[in-house]
C-alpha cells in the first residue's frame, strides 16, 4: 500500500454546524476495488463529495498520486481523472441520452468523446437504442447505466460510485454489479459506496466500514464479510 | 378596417419582439439560478443610451451599436461577478433584492454619466414607410424583427447544437451533477448574465429609433419583459417568445381600438387573466421538467 492512488487522511466535513465526517482515513491503490459500506447517514456520500471537491473539507487532506488536492476546484479534479457517479443517478433529464454522455466527456474534448461514445454503447447496448430520447424517459435501471456510462466518458483514473444499486430490482442489481466487476477486470480503480454490503464485499478487494462519520473497520472484502459486527449490522445475519 | 388592424398588428409585433428578447433574458438567468433579474430592463436602456451617445460623438452606427451591446455585456458580467456570485449562498429572495438594487444603481449611474433627457437615434435605413396591404411598416420595424429573429435562432443553435449550450442546460437542471462532470458552473452563471445582457441591449439598440430612450427607459421595458416571461411560463424559452409577441399585439390592439391611455393596464390585465386560467403560464412547465 505504499503507492496509493488516493490517500484520504483525517478528513472532516460539515453541513453548517452538523459534522458529517470525522477524521476519515482511507486509501485506494491503483487497480483496486475498494468498498465503503455503512448505514443511512453514515457519511458515505459526504465523503465522496468531499473527494470530488463539491463539498469543502473542514479538516484533513486528500492526496491523488501523492499530490495534495484538498483545495483543488472540482473541475480540476475531474481533469485529473477523479470521476464520480452520484447517488440517485442524477442524469440530465431534459437532455438526450447521447447529450448526457457527451457531457460526461466535457473535460476530455471532442475526439476522445467520439471514442468514448462507441465504448459506452458497446458496454450498454440499450443506451444506443435510446440515444435520442430524453434521459428522463429511461427506466431506473437504464438511468443508472447511463449515469455509469456518463462517468466512464470522463475516462476516470479513479471511479467513485455512490450506491449504484439503490432502488433497483434484483435482476438489474446483478447486471450493475456484473458491469462493475467487468470494469475492475479491465483494470479500473474504483471506490464503491454501497448499502448492499453483501454484494459489495463479494467483489471488493478491500473494504471500509463507516459509522457516524468515522471509519470503524477495515480489511479485505472476505474478512469483513466474516466479521460478526458487520454481519449483524449490514449483512442482515 | 383591415388596414387599421394590420397597422396595429405590425406595431404590436415590433414591440412584442423586444419584449420577447427581454423575456428571454429573464428566462436564461431564471433557469440557471432561479433568480429573477430585475436589472434586465437596464440592459435594454444601456444598449439604447450608449448607442445614442456614441452616435452623437460621431461614431457610425455599425460601430456604436456593437460597442453599446458590449458595454451592456460587461455590465452584466460585472453584476454577476461582483453582486450575485459573492452572495451565492444567500436565499433566492435576497438575490432578487440585489438585482433590484443593481437596477436602481444602474439608472442612477446612467443619469450621471449621460443625462435625464429623452433621446432618439436615426433609423438604420431611412424613414420611408413600406406599404403592405394598405398598412405601412417602418423600415426600422424590419430591423427589429430581423434582429430579434436572428438572436432567437442563434440562441436556439447555441442551446440545441453546442456542447457549451448543453452544459448550461445541464447546470440549470442539476448543478451538482454538472459540477461532477467537470463543468465550471461558476462560469456558466456568468455566461448566462452575459447572454441576457446581450439580448436586452440588442433590443435596446433596435427599438430606440422607434420609441426614444432615456435613463429610465428600462423600467417599463423590464416590467413588460418580465410580464411576457410570466405569461409564457417562467423558464420556457418558447414561452418567452410567445408571451412577448402576444403581449405586444394585445397591447397594440388595446391601445388602438380602445384607448392608448390603457395600454399598460391592458398588458397587466392580460397577465392576470392568463395566470388565473393557467397558473404556470402558457408554455409553463408541467411537473418537474424545465428548460
Ligand atoms: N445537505 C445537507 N444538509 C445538512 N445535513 C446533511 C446534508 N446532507 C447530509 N447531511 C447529514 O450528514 C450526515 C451524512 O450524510 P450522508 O448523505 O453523507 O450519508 P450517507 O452515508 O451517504 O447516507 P445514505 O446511505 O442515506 O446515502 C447525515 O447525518 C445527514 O443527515
Ligand atoms: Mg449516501
Amino acid at each position: 500500500m505504499t503507492a496509493a492512488l488516493l490517500e484520504v487522511a483525517g478528513l472532516g466535513a460539515q453541513y453548517g454546524r452538523v459534522v458529517a465526517l470525522h477524521d476519515a482515513t482511507l486509501a485506494v491503490a491503483a487497480g483496486e476495488l475498494v468498498a465503503l459500506v455503512g448505514g443511512n447517514g453514515a457519511g458515505k456520500t459526504t465523503l465522496l463529495r468531499t473527494i470530488s471537491g463539491v463539498r469543502p473539507a473542514s479538516a484533513g487532506s486528500i492526496r491523488f498520486e501523492g499530490r495534495d488536492i484538498t483545495r483543488l476546484a472540482p473541475a480540476r479534479r475531474v481533469g485529473l481523472g477523479i470521476v464520480q457517479v452520484p447517488e440517485g443517478r442524477q442524469v440530465f433529464a431534459p437532455l438526450s441520452v447521447e447529450d448526457n454522455l457527451r457531457l460526461g466527456a466535457y473535460a476530455r474534448g471532442r475526439e476522445r468523446s467520439a471514442e468514448g461514445l462507441a465504448r459506452a454503447y458497446r458496454m450498454f447496448p440499450a443506451l444506443r437504442q435510446k440515444r435520442d430520447l430524453p434521459a428522463g424517459s429511461l427506466s431506473g435501471g437504464q438511468q443508472q447505466m447511463l449515469a455509469i456510462a456518463r462517468g466512464l466518458m470522463a475516462e476516470p483514473r479513479l471511479l467513485l460510485l455512490d450506491e449504484p444499486s439503490m432502488g433497483l430490482a434484483p435482476l438489474l442489481i446483478a447486471e450493475i454489479f456484473a458491469a462493475i466487476a467487468d470494469l475492475k477486470r479491465a483494470g479500473a480503480t474504483i471506490l464503491l459506496v454501497e448499502q448492499n454490503a453483501t454484494q459489495a464485499l463479494k467483489i471488493a478487494d478491500r473494504a471500509y466500514v463507516l459509522e457516524t462519520g468515522r471509519v470503524v473497520l477495515e480489511g479485505s472484502g472476505a474478512t469483513l464479510a466474516q466479521n460478526e459486527r458487520v454481519k449483524a449490522a449490514y449483512l442482515g445475519m | 378596417m383591415l388596414e387599421t388592424f394590420l397597422q396595429f398588428l405590425f406595431s404590436g409585433i415590433t414591440a412584442g419582439a423586444i419584449y420577447a428578447l427581454v423575456a428571454l433574458g429573464f428566462t436564461l438567468i431564471y433557469n440557471a439560478s432561479h433568480v429573477i433579474n430585475f436589472a434586465q430592463g437596464e440592459f435594454v436602456m444601456i444598449g439604447g443610451m450608449a448607442t445614442v451617445f456614441l452616435a452623437d460623438a460621431g461614431w457610425p452606427i455599425w460601430a456604436a451599436a456593437p460597442l453599446a451591446v458590449l458595454l451592456a455585456v460587461a455590465v452584466g458580467v460585472a453584476l454577476e461577478r461582483l453582486a450575485i456570485a459573492p452572495a451565492r449562498e444567500a436565499s433566492t429572495v435576497s438575490l432578487i433584492v440585489i438585482t433590484i438594487g443593481a437596477s436602481i444603481l444602474l439608472r442612477g449611474l446612467a443619469q450621471l454619466v449621460w443625462d435625464r433627457n429623452f433621446h432618439t437615434l436615426a433609423p438604420f435605413s431611412g424613414e420611408e414607410p413600406i406599404r403592405v396591404l394598405g398598412a405601412s411598416i417602418l423600415p426600422q420595424s424590419l430591423w427589429v424583427l430581423g434582429g430579434s429573429l436572428l438572436a432567437v435562432l442563434a440562441l436556439g443553435w447555441f442551446f440545441g447544437r453546442t456542447l457549451l449550450g448543453k452544459a448550461v442546460i445541464a447546470t440549470a437542471h442539476n448543478r451538482l451533477a454538472a459540477e461532477l462532470m467537470g463543468i465550471e458552473t461558476r462560469h456558466v452563471m456568468t455566461l448566462c448574465f452575459a447572454l441576457s445582457a446581450l439580448l436586452g441591449a440588442l433590443g435596446g439598440v433596435l427599438i430606440t429609433p422607434i420609441t426614444l430612450t432615456s435613463y429610465d427607459a428600462g423600467v417599463m421595458l423590464g416590467l413588460k419583459g418580465f410580464s411576457a416571461a410570466i405569461l409564457g411560463g417562467m423558464g420556457s424559452a418558447t414561452g418567452a417568445v410567445v408571451g412577448g409577441l402576444l403581449l405586444g399585439v394585445v397591447e397594440a390592439m388595446g391601445a388602438g381600438f380602445l384607448s392608448s391611455a390603457y395600454k399598460d393596464a391592458i398588458a397587466f390585465v392580460l397577465i392576470l387573466v392568463v395566470l388565473v386560467a393557467v397558473p404556470r403560464g402558457l408554455m409553463g412547465a408541467r411537473g418537474a421538467e424545465r428548460v
